[in-house]
């Protein structure tokens, strides 16, 4: 191997994204905005979780003083109120799960009805109920606090957001533009030169992780003068963690670039992995109940891992003996995908 | 003298398709030698599995008396017929990037003034005309200061100019005592720029020579190429070999007094005929029965 070549293929991806300004700035933008989008939805106590269509009703916009329904359910958070004029425009948006419940005022008892199929409905029904129950009713039960500090739903989603946006850049940046470059000549003109296959592929591996620690630094300084957020363990922690995870994430996206010459088939082959992965990676919710093989299943990702060892030490503040484990699988499968992408790499085919 | 490059009995074929077909030819250091044959006659395979981009199903490439070896890539220079380039750099940063990719180089500058990038030198590499980009091509193929380049369809899809200038260009390589690869299918191109050629048809050579040589073996005889409005229908009644066309017919003559008298005894009006000296396309014409570029 020699450094100069590597070097220079590493150079001119560089050059490549950071003259590329829409790519460039998208890949700045995208984690950014989800997280803004995130903070202000989540970070407001006006946000509505479930719909309840009330009727006969005027306006869309329902005044709580002129509604003949118990005053703790209307003024219950996370419930939203929407006026119909007549029950037939009512049970449409319900038939259409557009809203989850529906009231009719002005009767007694009330009259609602519900989708079967809708599990909001069955939640919103039992809210319901549990309005009409007296408060001296109400006593069986006892709140307490959570000792500690608490963790905002924002600082438990943030870290997953950058995960998301690393397992994009990494798959994407490296599988999909590989196998375009193999389709209009690019490696081809590389292989007719002296640069050897180790040496491309190093640089691209390298040139993508360096990108993406750039990212999620400059990500991570942006929303955290924004939202500042909580960091229970170290910076440097953090940062091993995600690089070694990028590394897993490159080198499956070198995996996927080593063969084929259709973008097509390559963004289907993208698709099947990136989708679950973000979904069964707990970027967005917990797999907690889940189904076991379901959560079993999910340990073959390396977000997962990823994921898992970043929430510890930024929520947990946990060290890195704690998340050995994570570091360890991370570590296990950048080598294994390394050999197989390196192995099965073809300039052409 | 030893061969530069010694191909012999090669073959390449992909699945049911044989691409190339038992091609052997040797070429001498120092020369400009062109592969001539119409679209899908194997050249390109032939040229690509002799830079070592594609492995051949069987055969053998000899270079200075040996197999290829990795040293080979240092010692050609390639232009590919189609390529694409990385993305978001300009012709000069592209040059350097390649520069930085072999041990021995060309100084960059003489290679902007050699193959006249200086005014473009510093657009992005894909905002460039067609001719500006062959040339630049053509650079990148001299970069490492090669002892033999192949040029693949260098003038394909450029204007008369364009091609002209191109050429030029590739007199001054050939003159700086660089073997020149070349593939065509312009017979013109071949005939200015060759010192041998060899033509290919259904991935076989079917002729080899020097150009004159090939003239003289395949295509002594004069072309007098009339009109088909012209000719009146009478060329059928023709006592000399003739080749029908869409719009003309072409007849070859060793003895042009006597071809003319015989048009005009067949009342052809010869005002709009044309009489052109034999060339490659006529060796093609009559080796094949088809011409270059149909």
């Amino acid at each position: 191997m020699k450094f100069k070549r590597f070097w220079t293929m590493f150079l001119a991806r560089n050059r490549e994204f950071f003259r590329d300004r829409a790519a460039f700035g998208w890949n700045f933008l995208f984690p950014f905005l989800i997280v803004a989008g995130f903070g202000v939805i989540f970070g407001s106590r006006a946000y509505t979780v479930y719909k309840i269509g009330i009727f006969p009703y005027e306006s869309k916009t329902v005044s709580m003083e002129n509604v003949n329904l118990p005053q703790n359910f209307l003024s219950m958070r996370h419930l939203n109120f929407i006026g119909f004029k007549s029950a037939q425009e009512g049970l449409t948006k319900l038939r259409h799960h557009k809203i989850d419940f529906l009231i009719k005022i002005g009767t007694q008892p009330p009259q609602y009805w519900i989708s079967d199929s809708s599990p909001k409905g069955y939640i919103v029904e039992k809210i319901f109920y549990s309005s009409l129950v007296p408060a001296e009713n109400m006593g069986l039960a006892t709140k307490k606090e959570i000792e500690g500090r608490q963790i905002r739903y924002i600082d438990w989603l943030f870290p997953g957001i950058l995960a998301m946006n690393m397992m994009f850049s990494a798959l994407w940046g490296v599988g999909y533009i590989v196998v375009r470059y193999r389709k209009n000549g690019v490696l081809k003109r590389l292989k007719a030169t002296p640069l050897t296959a180790f040496e491309y592929l190093s640089a691209q591996m390298l040139s993508r992780i360096f990108l993406l620690m750039f990212t999620l630094t400059v990500v991570w300084i942006g929303c955290d003068l924004i939202f500042s957020f909580y960091i229970g363990g170290s910076y440097f922690d953090l940062f091993l963690v995600f690089l070694i995870g990028s590394l897993s994430l490159t080198a499956l996206g070198l995996v996927l670039a080593s063969r084929g010459t259709s973008e097509e088939f390559t963004t289907g082959i993208l698709n099947f992995i990136s989708w679950p992965m973000m979904f069964l990676s707990e970027v967005w919710f917990s797999l907690e109940g889940a189904p076991n093989w379901v959560k079993m299943f999910a340990e073959i990702f390396p977000l997962t891992h990823m994921l898992r060892a970043v929430r510890k030490i930024m929520n947990d503040g946990a060290g890195l003996l704690d998340v050995s484990m994570e570091l360890t699988v991370l570590s296990l499968m950048a080598v294994t995908f390394l050999i197989a992408g390196a192995s099965m790499f073809s300039w052409n085919k | 003298m030893p061969h530069l490059l010694e191909v012999k009995n090669l073959v390449k074929k992909y699945e049911k398709i044989v691409a190339v077909n038992g091609v052997t030819f040797s070429i001498e250091s120092g020369i400009c030698f062109g592969l001539l044959g119409p679209n899908g006659a194997g050249k390109t395979t032939t040229i690509e599995v002799i830079e070592d981009v594609i492995s051949p199903t069987s055969g053998e490439i000899i270079y200075r008396g040996e197999p290829r070896s990795a040293a080979f890539r240092e010692n050609v220079g390639i232009q590919f017929q189609q390529t694409a380039l990385l993305s978001f750099l300009t012709v000069r940063e592209t040059l350097e990037t390649f520069q930085s990719l072999y041990s021995n180089t060309h100084h960059l500058d003489e290679l902007v003034a050699l193959c006249h990038l200086k005014d473009f030198q510093h657009q992005y590499n894909d905002k460039i005309s067609g001719g500006q980009r062959q040339r630049f091509m053509l650079a990148l193929a001299l970069i490492n200061q090669p002892e033999l380049v192949f040029l693949d369809e260098p003038s394909t899809g450029l204007d008369p100019q364009a091609r002209r200038n191109l050429w030029d260009v590739i007199d001054q390589i050939k003159n700086g005592g660089k073997t020149v690869i070349l593939t065509t299918h312009y017979m013109e191109e071949a005939q200015q720029l060759c010192d041998q050629v060899a033509i290919m048809d259904y991935g076989k050579i079917i002729a080899q020579g020097s150009p004159d040589e090939l003239i003289k073996k395949y295509s002594a005889e004069i072309t007098v190429i009339l009109p088909k409005k012209a000719a009146n229908g009478a060329w059928r009644e023709l006592s000399m070999k003739y080749h029908e066309f869409a719009d003309r017919i072409e007849i070859n003559t060793s003895d042009l007094n006597a071809c003319l008298k015989e048009l005009l005894s067949k009342r052809m009006d010869l005002t709009d005929m044309t009489v052109r000296g034999s060339n490659l396309e006529n060796v093609f014409l009559n080796l094949t029965g088809r011409q270059l570029r149909e």
